[in-house]
C-alpha cells in the first residue's frame, strides 16, 4: 500500500508539475486536476475564477471543512517582439530574474511554441561581468522564428513558462518546477484517499485555487463562495539549505510543517499536533509571526470569519524551476490531513470555542 | 541522428570516453586504421597507404562541464567548472552526474533574499548541486570527487530550420568529420578527434606533432551572438550564412593565401561562407600551425548562439555548408598541395 501511494504521488505530481498553469491561465491545469478528483469525491465543479472544487460528503452532522491549495504557477509574459524575432518579458508573480538565463521555455501562443533565454557566451563577457545578476528587461527568447512567421503564432501578452522535467533525486526526493503548489493538489488527493477509508461526519471540500502567486485570489472567491465552518490551507514552505542558515528551521523529510501564529485559530494548530501524535505521523512547528503568504490568509478573513489552519510541505529552492521536496513529506501531509478531518468532533462550534 | 547522438552524449577535458567509443564504434567501417593515442584522442586514418602530403582534419570531443570537488556534510556537493562557463547559467538547473544520477543547482529562494542580494549574480564558489542526499555518507555511495556533472539538454529541431542542444561546440564538429570520413578521397586523410580543447587545446598539440600533417583544417562551433539589442559590431558571426571563416584569434593569425583561397571556392561553387568578426577564443588551430616547423592550417566554423550553455543553437543549412564546403577544398587541396611545399605562392 505505501508504495502503491507512493507512485500514484510521485506520478501525479509529474504530471502536474509538467502542466502548465501561470496564474490566471490554469484553465488546462484544472483539467487534470477534475479528472483526477472526480473518482474520489461525490461532485466536482468549477467557478467563473478557475477554482476547482471537490465535494466529498460527510456521514454525520454536515459541518463544511474547506481544503485549499493552489494550481498556478508563477511564470513570464510577453511584454515586446522585436523586429529580428526576439521577445521581451516581464514576469508573473515573484520570479528571481538570476533563475533564468539559458532556460527552455514554452510560448503559450496559438499553440505552443519552444524557446531559450539567451546568455552570452563567456568569450564575450567583459570584465566583472559575472558579478552583475543580468536584468530581466536585459534577456530575451530567441524561438528560432522570423518577425512573420512569429506574427503568425505569438502575440504580445502571451504567457510562458519554463520547460522543465521532473527528476527523481535519492531517497524519494524530487525535483521539479511548479512543485509550489501542486505538492498541495497531490496532498489533497491523498487526503481524499485516506478518507475514503476513514469515517468522517463533515463534507470535506478540496479547492484547487487559482491566482495564490499574485495575491491569493482565487482563495478570497472560493473561501467566500462556500463560507466554510473550519479551512486548511496546504502550501509549501521553505526548508533548509546550506545557503539558508539562520533564516530557515524546517528540513525536508521530517513531516509536514503545521503552521501557528495570528492567522491560525489555535484549536486547529492543537488539533493538529495531537492528531500527528496519535497517529505517530512526524510534523514540524512553524511558527508564523504575521502574514502567512499563503491562501490561509485572505481565507481567515472571509464573511464574519473562518477558523483558519495551515499545513505546508518543506520545499528547497523554492520559485526556480528545480523546486525540490520530500515525496514521504507529501505522504505524511495527506495522512495528518485525513486523520485530522476524521477526528473532528461532530460539534465542531464548541471545538473551535476560544 | 548523428548529430543528436553525438549532442547528448556527456564528455567533458578528460571524460571523453563516452563520445570516444560512440565514434570509434560508428566509423570502424568507414576508416583503414582507428586508434587512440596516449592522450586520448581518437585517431582514424583513410588511405595510409598512398604516398604524398597528408591531410589532417580536427574536431575537439570535449565539452564544458562541472567537476565535483567536494561533499559537504549535509551531502551537498561544490563544484568548480572545467572550461569556460559564466556562473549565472546554472542556477535552476538539473545536471547528470555518473550516468545514473540527476543533482539540481538551485538558490536561496527569492523570498529570503534581500533586495540587494537579487542585483548581485552568485559565483561558483557559492553554488552547489543537491543530489537528495541525507548525510555526507549517503552522498559518498553515489559520488567520488572529481566526478563530473553534465548539462541535461535534448537535442531537437528548433524553430525554422535549426537545432537546439548542448555541447554543439564542438559536436558539430565531430559530426561534420564523421560525414567526410565516409566520402572517398585519393590522398592519405588522417581524422584527429582531440581531448581537452576546452582547458587549453591540449589534445590537438599531441594530435598534430604524431601525425606530422601538411595541412590542417579545423572545424569548430563558434560564438554567434547575432541576438536582440546588440549591435551588428559585436554578432562575431549570424546564423544562416554559412560557415564562419577564422581570420585571427587569441591563439592564431591565419594565413591569408589559404583565406583568400577558401573564399574563392566557396564563391565559385556557390556555397554561402562568413568570416569570423571577432578575435576572442581560441581553438585547436592555434596549436596545429605551430606544431614542429609549422603547418599550414584553416579553421571553418559553424555559427552556433549560447555556446557554453545549455542549450545552443545552430542552424542546419550553416552545418550542411560547412560539410560542403570542406569537401570541396579537400577535393581540390592535392592540386594545390606541392610536396610539403604548400607555403609556396604559385601554389594557391
Amino acid at each position: 500500500m505505501g508504495n502503491a501511494q507512493m507512485e500514484s504521488a510521485r506520478e501525479f505530481l509529474s504530471l502536474l508539475s509538467m502542466s502548465s498553469g501561470v496564474s490566471g491561465y490554469e484553465g488546462s491545469i484544472a483539467t487534470s486536476v477534475m479528472e483526477r478528483l472526480i473518482p474520489l469525491t461525490d461532485e466536482v465543479r468549477c467557478d467563473t475564477i478557475g477554482n476547482v472544487y471537490a465535494l466529498k460528503k460527510g456521514h454525520g452532522k454536515r459541518s463544511k471543512i474547506m481544503l485549499a491549495a493552489h494550481m498556478d504557477e508563477i511564470g513570464l509574459i510577453v511584454k515586446k517582439i522585436d523586429p529580428r524575432g526576439f521577445l521581451s518579458f516581464t514576469s508573473i508573480g515573484g520570479v528571481d530574474q538570476r533563475t533564468l538565463l539559458s532556460q527552455e521555455v514554452l510560448v503559450h501562443g496559438r499553440r505552443p511554441i519552444p524557446g531559450i533565454i539567451g546568455c552570452l557566451p563567456p568569450h564575450l563577457l567583459q570584465q566583472g561581468d559575472p558579478a552583475q545578476a543580468v536584468k530581466m528587461e536585459e534577456m530575451s527568447i530567441d524561438v528560432g522564428l522570423s518577425f512573420a512567421k512569429i506574427n503568425e503564432v505569438i502575440q504580445v501578452g502571451d504567457v510562458i513558462t519554463l520547460r522543465r522535467e521532473t527528476y527523481p533525486l535519492l531517497n524519494n526526493v524530487m525535483a521539479g518546477k511548479s512543485l509550489d503548489d501542486r505538492a498541495g493538489v497531490v496532498v489533497m488527493m491523498v487526503c481524499l484517499q485516506e478518507l475514503s477509508r476513514l469515517k468522517h461526519s463533515h463534507d470535506v471540500i478540496a479547492v484547487a485555487t487559482t491566482q495564490e502567486e499574485i495575491g491569493a485570489r482565487g482563495a478570497l472567491t472560493s473561501a467566500y463562495t462556500l463560507n466554510p465552518d473550519l479551512a486548511v490551507a496546504i502550501d509549501v514552505t521553505h526548508g533548509s539549505t546550506p545557503d539558508t542558515k539562520g533564516q530557515v528551521s524546517i528540513d525536508l523529510g521530517k513531516g509536514p510543517a503545521v503552521a501557528l501564529g495570528p492567522n491560525i485559530h489555535p484549536a486547529i494548530y492543537r488539533h493538529f499536533s495531537e492528531t500527528a501524535q496519535e497517529h505517530r505521523l512526524p510534523f514540524q512547528i512553524e511558527p508564523t509571526p504575521g502574514h502567512s503568504g499563503t491562501d490561509a490568509w485572505p481565507i481567515q478573513v472571509t464573511q464574519a470569519g473562518i477558523p483558519t489552519g495551515l499545513i505546508s510541505i518543506p520545499l528547497r529552492y523554492m520559485h526556480t524551476s528545480v523546486e525540490t521536496l520530500d515525496l514521504q513529506d507529501v505522504l505524511d501531509s495527506g495522512k495528518l490531513l485525513a486523520h485530522f478531518i476524521a477526528s473532528l468532533p461532530d460539534d465542531l462550534e464548541g471545538f473551535l470555542c476560544y | 541522428m548523428l548529430l543528436k547522438n553525438l549532442s547528448e552524449l556527456n564528455g567533458t577535458s578528460g571524460d571523453e570516453r563516452l563520445v570516444r567509443n560512440f565514434l570509434h564504434q560508428h566509423l570502424e567501417p568507414f576508416v583503414e586504421t582507428i586508434n587512440v593515442d596516449k592522450m586520448g584522442n581518437l585517431i582514424a586514418t583513410k588511405n595510409g597507404h598512398l604516398g604524398g602530403p597528408r591531410v589532417m582534419i580536427a574536431a575537439h570531443m570535449d565539452e564544458v562541464a562541472l567537476m565535483i570537488m567536494e561533499i559537504t556534510n549535509d551531502g551537498y556537493l561544490k563544484f568548480q567548472p572545467v572550461g569556460g562557463i559564466d556562473p549565472r547559467i546554472l542556477i535552476s538547473k538539473p545536471v547528470q552526474i555518473n550516468e545514473s544520477l540527476v543533482g539540481v543547482i538551485g538558490a536561496k529562494a527569492i523570498h529570503l533574499q534581500k533586495r540587494s542580494e537579487r542585483q548581485k549574480a552568485l559565483s561558483f564558489d557559492q553554488l552547489y548541486i543537491d543530489i537528495g542526499a541525507k548525510s555526507k555518507e549517503d552522498a559518498a555511495k553515489q559520488v567520488k570527487l572529481g566526478d563530473y556533472a553534465y548539462f541535461m539538454t535534448k537535442c531537437e529541431p528548433f524553430g525554422e530550420g535549426l537545432y537546439k542542444g548542448k555541447a554543439f561546440d564542438d559536436r558539430v564538429g565531430c559530426a561534420i568529420l564523421v560525414e567526410l570520413l565516409k566520402k572517398s578521397y585519393d590522398f592519405p586523410l588522417v581524422a584527429a578527434f582531440t581531448v581537452q580543447e576546452e582547458v587549453g587545446l591540449r589534445g590537438a598539440k599531441v594530435a598534430a606533432y604524431h601525425i606530422a600533417p601538411d595541412f590542417a583544417i579545423v572545424i569548430e562551433g563558434t560564438v554567434a551572438a547575432d541576438v536582440a539589442d546588440r549591435e551588428e559590431e559585436g554578432w562575431v558571426t549570424e546564423l544562416g550564412q554559412g560557415p564562419a571563416c577564422s581570420l585571427m584569434d587569441r591563439t592564431t593569425l591565419y594565413n591569408p593565401q589559404l583565406i583568400q583561397w577558401v573564399t574563392e571556392l566557396a564563391r565559385q561553387k556557390g556555397i554561402p561562407l562568413q568570416f569570423r568578426r571577432g578575435s576572442s577564443g581560441g581553438n585547436d588551430a592555434g596549436p596545429i600551425h605551430v606544431s614542429k616547423a609549422g603547418i599550414p592550417t584553416i579553421v571553418l566554423s559553424v555559427p552556433c548562439r549560447y555556446i557554453h550553455s545549455f542549450a545552443s543553437v545552430i542552424s542546419v543549412k550553416d552545418y550542411s555548408a560547412c560539410l560542403n564546403l570542406v569537401d570541396e577544398l579537400l577535393k581540390e587541396l592535392p592540386g594545390k598541395l606541392g610536396v610539403g611545399s604548400i607555403d609556396k605562392e604559385d601554389n594557391l
